[in-house]
């Protein structure tokens, strides 16, 4: 997400950052390619043309001129400039450490309020096609995963199916999500009628299910109203008239990632009417660069709450502006890191295998279960694209998640006391183990090389101080050797494709460093 | 031929009331004003706006302030005639043809588009004039023998159901058998959406099972369509994103099953493009045009506020033609595109 924006962005910065000095005439020209990647970002020509003005102006004020590394100041303001464009920053105290910033930046989660007596509502709103429907889901997972029990209201009484489509969406939640809290269906099916013939219908469907709510003491009632065009008077009619009698306590438009210079429009058009109160944008799993986000923000006023990222119904994550404009400049985003490793490892369960770890006790049962928390953590790629500086350098790497699955598989394949003493394993069982998972001879060596070679390091590092464990790592990113922090993912043929053996090393390590 | 006589018609009507507003954002701009360097920077905006893109609206800007400079170009009432024409002449040409590269325009690309398309079927003579694609109209290539197989792709939201539901509807209204085929095995709701215009259309779907191989489903409907002899197959398939790598090499794959039943199938291979999209929408074509070659764009929600200009920069980038664009939800609001009132619409402003 934000990739390709922030590839424009790491263009114009690396120009930018090699300037020793940068003059009245730099800095416009510098600010002429923002604008430009800007621009081809899909962010809207009046936001653009502010962001620049607004950014000219702290360059002057700023006398960066006169600074002595005047890229690194001009990124500054850039990022400074960005935050502000996305949402308002958190207050971090200047002497805070790195743990204390990540707590205040996690803490500042937009989320969905809890009003009591409940139950909350929450209106969607939207265009067609920008996927209420599928974030509906999601937000009902995220209430269940927090133990707040939701109720769908099916307020699209024009698009075939979509009453259905939510149901299933609603099962589907009901059933495969976790968390303990219930996940109901409201709907009327009989009052579904063509586009236009069941305009202002949605209306007591929706008064009936919030009733039918409270009286059930559910936590949160999501409407899932029809999309439509904010050009179409009538139904944007009925939307106002939801809005005054059922009174939810947040309107949330759903906006596609993908859209262009119209986004300000139709944004402008509903939040004259609804008073939006979070925008929730979708599609962010493309390859769009996602410039609408930042104008609609800059429209609306409202907060960018969440974010869809797929099609699963997991796929949804809170949005955190600095976190977000780090992002877009390639400085990574350890935070979200950490954040999405707490959700599948508990803190309980992170202690118990750093013990583990540190007195070499660490088995390949173990291993195979970290190796599933981290892949629950999504995809790779993402994951790494998280870390600062790993953006970029990934662009054409092709991560294989498949390889993944076989060492697995080779894990899968062992005895439990192959698990426990991976050391017993001899080159007849090699060879069984790599008969049965369908791997090579040699990568089942490699992964039990790897794997040893993780437990002599971790023994080490336990008795390690700080700097010398950073030493450490770096050393053996030098000597190649930091692929074993991952045994069986560096030595896999065809794990990492594409430029850069020296990249995938660095990840890696970063990413265990965060870990321990 | 005496239907699309009667879309226009439609069209023209239609589009008298939003012509007063088309071309006011323009004229009112230009009103009482001498052509000047200001003038055309307010046209730079309004092409930026109308998601043209950087690349494209530069391109033009130039070609004005070039002929401006020149003095061919002096007045600012000839300003709007200038920049439809160029408009539309890139429209007309794909960078290949600017590059000087290969020749030909609209309709030429989309013969060469289907001849692609025609060698992906298993053993169809290539080039023999009996299996060549009759061209009905520049909009649309029907197959020599019924049945003609049309594959509807696009990203999630795009507008692909109603799409198939407005040209079902076209087919049906020149008296065309049309089966229909739920491909779109993924999303909840997505085939009984389907069906539900399938009803109200009186035509019938092939389905398979939920979560099934949608491949399997398009071989059935391809199979069903030959055996029950109908002249037109629709196949709709679920929205993905040009990123998500497996959901692209099952649609080649539906292209492919469609290929290998029906010679020169599928016929027609249509990217439905939500007309809101910003400049992404150049990655999306080049992306579903490796995995199912396309011959061509409907362009959705052009009822809305969002011009479309995008499609300029995918003219350009890749050489797809944009066949129709959807102005509505009832079956009717499809038409053929026409390049002349689409860039005037560009500079229109909504009442």
């Amino acid at each position: 997400m934000f990739d390709r924006l922030s590839e424009g962005f790491s263009n114009v910065l690396r120009k930018l950052s090699g300037q020793s000095t940068i003059s009245e005439g730099n800095v416009r020209e510098a600010l002429e390619d923002v604008r430009k990647a800007l621009l081809e970002a899909d962010v809207s020509l009046d936001v653009v043309n502010e962001f620049i003005d607004g950014a000219l102006k702290d360059a002057h004020g700023r006398e960066v001129t006169k600074s002595l590394k005047p890229g690194q100041e001009m990124i500054g303001i850039v990022y400074d400039r960005l935050v502000a464009l996305l949402g308002d920053a958190p207050q971090i105290p200047e002497n805070a450490t790195q743990e204390e910033a990540a707590k205040i930046l996690m803490a500042d989660g937009p989320g969905i309020m809890t009003i009591s007596p409940g139950p909350t509502i929450v209106m969607m709103c939207g265009l067609q096609g920008s996927g209420k429907t599928t974030t509906c889901g999601k937000l009902a997972g995220w209430l269940k995963k927090r133990g707040r029990s939701v109720m769908l209201v099916a307020a699209d009484l024009q698009r075939p199916a979509a009453v259905e489509q939510l149901q299933t969406v609603a099962e589907q939640v009901q059933r495969d999500m976790p968390g303990g809290a219930q996940v109901l269906f409201y709907a009327e099916p009989e009052k579904t009628a063509e586009y236009g013939k069941a305009v202002g219908v949605a209306v007591g469907v929706c008064q009936r299910a919030v009733a039918a709510a409270r009286a059930k003491g559910i936590d949160t009632v999501i409407l899932d109203t029809a999309g439509r065009l904010h050009v179409n008077d009538s139904l944007m009619d009925e939307l106002q008239q939801v809005n005054r009698l059922v009174q939810p306590h947040q309107v949330f438009l759903v906006v596609d990632a993908m859209t262009g210079q119209d986004a300000v429009k139709s944004a402008k058009a509903f939040h004259q009417r609804l008073e939006v109160d979070g925008l929730i944008m979708t599609k962010f799993d493309s390859d769009t660069r996602g410039g609408a986000a930042l104008s609609v923000k800059h429209i609306t006023g409202a907060k960018i709450r969440f974010v869809g990222l797929g099609e699963k119904l997991d796929a949804l994550e809170e949005f955190h502006a600095p976190r977000f404009a780090g992002r877009i400049l390639g400085m990574g985003d350890v935070v979200s890191l950490v954040q999405k490793a707490r959700e599948q490892v508990s803190d309980e369960e992170a202690k118990a295998m750093e013990e583990k770890l540190a007195k070499g006790e660490m088995t390949m049962d173990d291993y195979l279960q970290q190796l599933k928390s981290l892949r629950k953590m999504g995809p790779l790629k993402q994951l790494l694209g998280l870390l600062p500086g790993i953006g970029a350098a990934l662009k054409d790497v092709h991560i294989d998640d498949a390889q993944l699955d076989r060492v697995e598989g080779m894990v899968n394949s062992m005895t439990p006391a192959e698990r426990k003493k991976p050391e017993v394993i001899d080159f007849k069982r090699r060879k069984r183990i790599s008969t049965g998972s369908g791997t090579k001879h040699e990568d089942v060596g490699n992964l039990i090389k790897g794997f040893t070679t993780v437990g002599q390091l971790s023994k080490q590092f336990a008795g390690m101080s700080a700097s010398d464990k950073v030493k450490a790592v770096k050393s053996l990113g030098a000597s190649g050797g930091a692929g074993s922090l991952a045994p069986g993912l560096s030595g896999m043929p065809g794990f990492m494709r594409g430029k850069g053996s020296s990249h995938s090393a660095s990840p890696k390590s970063a990413f265990k460093k965060k870990r321990k | 031929m005496a239907f699309f006589k009667s879309i226009l018609s439609k069209l023209k009507q239609g589009l008298e009331a939003t012509r007063q507003t088309l071309t006011r954002g323009l004229r009112s701009l230009i009103l009482g004003r001498q052509l000047d360097d200001a003038l055309i920077d307010d046209v730079q905006r309004m092409l930026l706006e109308a998601d043209v893109g950087v690349e494209a609206t530069q391109r033009l800007i130039d070609r004005a302030r070039a002929d401006f400079k020149a003095g061919t170009l002096r007045r600012s009432e000839d300003l709007l005639a200038h920049l439809k024409a160029h408009i539309k002449e890139l429209l007309s040409s794909s960078a290949a043809v600017a590059g000087g590269a290969v020749g030909g325009g609209g309709a030429a690309a989309a013969v060469a588009a289907g001849a692609g398309g025609a060698s992906a079927g298993a053993g169809s003579p290539v080039g023999d004039a009996a299996s060549a694609p009759r061209i009905l109209s520049p909009e649309f290539r029907l197959a020599p023998a019924a049945p003609t197989v049309v594959l509807i792709t696009g990203t999630n939201g795009a507008g692909k159901t109603t799409s198939i539901a407005k040209l079902a509807h076209m087919f049906r209204r020149q008296n065309k058998t049309v089966l229909l085929a739920a491909c779109d095995t993924f999303r909840a709701g997505a085939v009984r959406q389907l069906e539900v215009w399938a009803e109200r259309l009186g035509v019938e779907v092939v389905k398979g099972q939920q979560g099934g191989d949608p491949a399997a489903v398009a071989f059935d409907a391809c199979k069903a369509a030959v055996a029950r002899g109908v002249d037109v197959l629709i196949l709709d398939t679920a929205g993905r994103l040009h990123t998500q790598d497996p959901l692209m090499r099952q649609l080649g794959k539906i292209y492919n099953v469609a290929g290998k039943l029906i010679p020169g199938a599928p016929h027609e291979a249509l990217l439905v493009l939500d007309a809101t999209t910003g400049q992404n929408a150049v990655r999306q074509a080049q992306e579903f045009a490796r995995f199912s070659p396309l011959s061509g764009l409907i362009l959705t929600k052009l009822d809305g506020t969002a011009k479309g200009g995008v499609v300029i920069a995918i003219r350009q980038a890749t050489s797809i033609p944009v066949k129709f664009i959807g102005t509505g939800e009832t079956p009717d609001d499809l038409q053929p595109f026409n390049a002349d009132e689409f860039a005037e619409a560009m500079f229109s402003e909504e009442a």
